[in-house]
């Protein structure tokens, strides 16, 4: 079958408008989700729709240093994540059951 | 001797600082003799600036003695402490140390046994202090601070004996009705500064011709209001009958001699101002001077405490000076001054050895036949007595037959007005006398009733008392020698010796016509004839007992004037003052908490913001990424 | 072929997106979230960064993703949250909105600077060399960049992570009995 016209190729613009959503769907995720777990897990979707936008401006403007920024920016979320965990682990180890909206007052 | 004018009240304000610090110690009654003391070496400093003054010619009895710079703002308004010595301020400050010293004496025999003595003291050496920079001041501040000084010092005196809940009401009377007298010293040195950009009386009378009349007359004016109030003229005499809460050489010192001098003072001293301003300027001061004199009079026709009677006096005789000032005699208003001092001062402190013989007894209907018991006392208060009445040649006569005469040159009814105020004056003096000094002794039956004494007799008071009558019994003899009229018989090395000294300080006094000078004669018999009409009528009524004695009530409760101003007061007064009270209590206070109200209010709801829950900062944050972005697109126009 | 790609590996990215949200379960979402990152792993790779593709799937999916798993094992799996309540009223609807802002707004930007001109940047001379080599040349020109240029942050992160391990394990221990914890009201009895 010959393919008699002309498939559109994605741009940058498309990239970046994907990675928008995808950090527009973190952001709800984030406001709606009470589970700590959870809300991590959405922060990390909108971490990897910036790293998204990076690499692809990386690569339309030539420039290496975006992606050089999207190395750092894993590293850092690596740390957060232990460091967060960490922090729920010790949480939910005196509260099992409890969700971001316990945790409202500053003592226990 | 000039340059230590300033002495003059620094004397007793180092006796007013040294009882201060050690009167208790001191006690009675060498407080007493100390204070004294202060207020006698300030006489003799006043002597000695006086003779320097006196060797000085005419135009070079001006001189201003700057302390330091008191109120240095710049801008034209700079005001310094500064004293000013001409013949004006030195005359007061002569009867005002003199008689001072001589009532500081007296009281050391009057107070003593009292338990705070040294204290009547400290307050007497303040007021001299007071009354002193009052007098010498070369601005309209410094005299004010004297001004407020000697309201100040007759509260403190008047309710000395503040147990009495009488004595205290009067005092805060007084310095309330003084009060609304300084309002109006106030208003006149605002519009004084505004007019001629000084304070100084030497700026002001030098400017005096170039002032607006409209302004002169509302300086004036405001001045009168401040004097009337000091000087217990109506409708602000209501304090002076209710002053006589205090001991009598209170009353005697401030409220015969000097205090109540100082509105006749203030007004002699803007004299060239008051000459500038509207004709009835000066037809409002004599008027309301005639009247309050006439009104005081017939007051005093029916009181019968004995203090009361001097009191109502008082009020009378001032109303002669303010008629001086407002037919433009200022010399003559001076001159009354001087001599009145002299004869009230000894009327008070004659009535205060009654009182003291008395063991504190003032009615004078439980008096009578007194002057066996009591000679001295008798005869110093006979003295008084012809001198206020004005028979001659006691000094009361020379100084009210000035100002009658210059009263007929401005208006016969004026000097109708003084007249019969000279009658009645003859008349309740005369009465007074009797009552106290002659007819049947009634002290018997009223001890009776008090029965604590048994049997008392009343006694002389002792030397330190009886001194300072004699000496003023002796002023008010020959007091009138200062300004003796221009009668053929008397030497004209003599005449008018006083408006000599005056002149220069004077430059507005009116001059008399000739056919006031032509009658002057006629009417010196006419007012000795009144006088003696006057003494015959008491004499008839109260010792001879040809006739029923006059004393209505309405007279002795002063006309119902002060059951008027309580009512007043009471009444649409008081809604005043609580609605003034509620507006400050509910607008202001309430637009203050009212802030505070909303600003808590407002952090209330806030507050709320702070949930401490996570998923509402998410959102928030949230929120304001949004916002942001609507803020880039729409105003920077991304799109 | 490129379109192909980019289409199936954005509806692995969004799928697992919406799959992170709305699942209740949270291994469930877990494994949406790898679904997410392997779709963004394609897509570096479209973008020519192989080496970020190679350490997104290793730390990000193989390390990270894992670590969410043992806690969640850890701290029992029975943790389904009930998405049918939802306490603070207004919170969807805020959201929703706020969801629907950021879309529309980025989409605005990205679309209004379709055209325009990038700014020049100029690589360093390393970098450039790098790029001439026909095999390695991404992960040798991006390892040009980091320890050339941002050596200094490269140094910095290695001791974020050192402090991040200290940081944890201080937080997530059980407190000795007698010892105070790290958190408020922890410890003090055994």
């Amino acid at each position: 079958m010959i393919v008699a016209f002309d498939l559109p190729v994605p741009t940058t613009t498309w990239y970046l408008l994907l990675s928008a959503v995808l950090f527009a769907i973190g952001t709800v995720g984030v406001m709606v989700r009470r589970n700590p777990l959870v809300l991590f897990m959405c922060i990390e979707l909108m971490l990897n729709a910036v790293n998204l936008t990076f690499v692809a401006l990386a690569k339309k403007l030539g420039d290496i240093g975006g992606q050089s920024t999207v190395f750092f920016v894993m590293v850092v979320a690596a740390a957060e994540v232990v460091v967060g965990l960490g922090i729920v682990v010790a949480i939910l180890r005196r509260k099992p059951n409890a969700t971001t909206d316990d945790m409202a007052e500053l003592k226990g | 001797m000039l340059d230590l004018v300033w002495l003059i009240p620094a004397l007793p304000l180092a006796g007013f600082l040294f009882i201060l610090l050690f009167g208790r110690k001191l006690g009675d009654p060498k407080a007493g003799y100390f204070a004294t003391a202060m207020v006698g070496a300030s006489f003799l400093v006043t002597v000695g600036v006086f003779l320097d003054l006196l060797s000085r010619g005419h135009d070079e009895r001006s001189h201003v003695f700057t302390l330091f710079s008191w109120v240095p703002l710049g801008n034209g308004f700079s005001v310094d402490l500064a004293f000013l010595a001409d013949p004006l301020s030195l005359t007061m400050c002569l009867f005002v140390t003199g008689i001072g010293s001589l009532i500081h004496l007296y009281a050391v025999g009057y107070m003593h046994g009292d338990p705070r003595f040294s204290k009547f003291f400290l307050y007497l050496n303040l007021f001299a202090f007071s009354m002193l920079m009052l007098v010498l001041g070369s601005n309209m501040l410094v005299t004010f601070l004297g001004w407020e000084g000697v309201g100040t010092c007759s509260y403190l005196l008047i309710s000395f004996w503040h147990e009495r809940d009488s004595a205290a009401t009067a005092g805060k009377k007084a310095f309330i009705t003084n009060r609304v007298g300084d309002w109006g010293f106030m208003m006149a040195m605002f519009f004084a500064f505004w007019a001629v950009g000084s304070l100084d009386y030497s700026v002001i009378n030098g400017a005096a011709g170039g002032i607006a009349q409209s302004t002169a007359t509302a300086i004036a004016l405001f001045c009168f209001v401040g004097a009337a109030g000091k000087s217990a003229q109506l409708p602000l005499y209501l304090w002076l009958p209710d002053a006589m809460e205090g001991p009598t050489p209170v009353s005697a010192l401030i409220h015969a001699a000097t205090m109540v001098t100082a509105g006749v003072y203030l007004m002699v001293r803007i004299n060239p101002v008051l000459a500038v301003s509207a004709s009835y300027a000066g037809w409002i001061i004599a008027g309301i001077g005639a009247a309050t004199a006439l009104y005081a009079a017939t007051v005093a026709v029916a009181q019968n405490d004995i203090k009361k009677v001097l009191a109502y006096s008082t009020v009378s005789q001032l109303g002669y000076m303010f008629l001086a000032v407002g037919s433009g005699a200022y010399i003559a208003a001076i001159f009354h001054m001087v001599t009145h001092a002299f004869f009230k001062a000894l009327l008070f402190l004659g009535s205060g050895s009654v009182i003291h013989g008395m063991h504190h007894e003032q009615d004078m209907r439980r008096m009578g036949a007194l002057r066996k018991l009591m000679p001295v006392t008798a005869i110093t208060f006979i003295v008084g007595w012809l001198a206020i009445a004005g028979v001659p040649p006691f000094a009361g006569f020379w100084s009210k037959d000035e100002i009658l005469l210059y009263a007929y040159d401005k208006s016969p009814v004026l000097y109708v007005v003084g007249l019969a105020t000279a009658l009645l004056t003859a008349y309740y003096m005369t009465r007074q006398v009797i009552m106290v000094f002659f007819g049947e002794a009634r002290w018997h039956d009223a001890h009776e009733e008090h029965g604590a004494h048994g049997d008392f007799t009343p006694h002389e008071s002792p030397k330190t008392m009886l001194a300072p009558l004699v000496v003023l019994a002796g002023l008010s003899i020959v007091g009138g020698v200062i300004q003796l009229p221009g009668w053929f018989w008397v030497p004209k090395g003599l005449q008018h010796k006083l408006e000599d000294w005056l002149e220069a300080v004077v430059p507005g006094e009116a001059h008399l016509s000739a056919s006031a000078k032509d009658l002057s004669g006629i009417l010196a018999f006419v007012a000795i004839a009144i006088a003696l009409a006057g003494i015959a009528a008491a004499i008839a009524v109260y010792a001879k007992h040809r006739a029923k004695p006059i004393e209505p009530q309405i007279l002795a409760d002063a006309w119902g004037y002060d059951r008027l101003v309580s009512n007043f007061m009471g009444g649409p007064g008081r809604k005043a003052f609580e609605g003034v009270a509620w507006a400050d209590a509910n607008v202001v206070d309430g637009a203050v908490n009212g802030t505070g109200e909303l600003v808590r209010a407002v952090a209330g709801k806030a507050r709320l913001l702070q949930s401490g829950n996570v998923r509402t900062y998410a959102a928030a944050v949230g929120a304001g990424v949004v916002l942001l972005l609507v803020w880039f697109v729409v105003v920077r126009g991304i799109l | 072929m490129e379109l192909f790609v980019f289409l199936v590996a954005g509806a692995m990215v969004l799928g697992g997106g919406v799959g992170v949200v709305v699942r209740s379960h949270p291994v469930h979402a877990a494994l949406s979230l790898i679904l997410t990152l392997f779709g963004v792993a394609v897509l570096f790779v479209a973008q020519e960064a192989h080496f970020l593709a190679a350490v997104q799937v290793i730390v990000y999916a193989g390390a990270i993703v894992v670590l969410f798993l043992f806690v969640i094992m850890l701290l029992g799996v029975d943790n389904t949250e009930n998405l049918r309540i939802e306490p603070l009223k207004i919170q969807r609807p805020v959201a929703a909105v706020i969801g629907a802002g950021l879309v529309a707004l980025l989409g605005m930007a990205i679309i209004a600077s379709r055209d325009a001109k990038p700014p020049v940047v100029i690589p360093s001379e390393a970098v450039r060399d790098a790029a001439l080599d026909p095999h390695n040349s991404n992960i040798k020109a991006l390892a040009r960049d980091v320890f050339g240029q941002h050596v200094l942050a490269f140094e910095l992160t290695s001791v974020l992570l050192v402090i991040a391990v200290v940081a944890t394990v201080m937080l997530a221990r059980k407190p000795k009995p007698g010892e105070i914890g790290p958190l408020v009201g922890e410890g003090g009895a055994s």
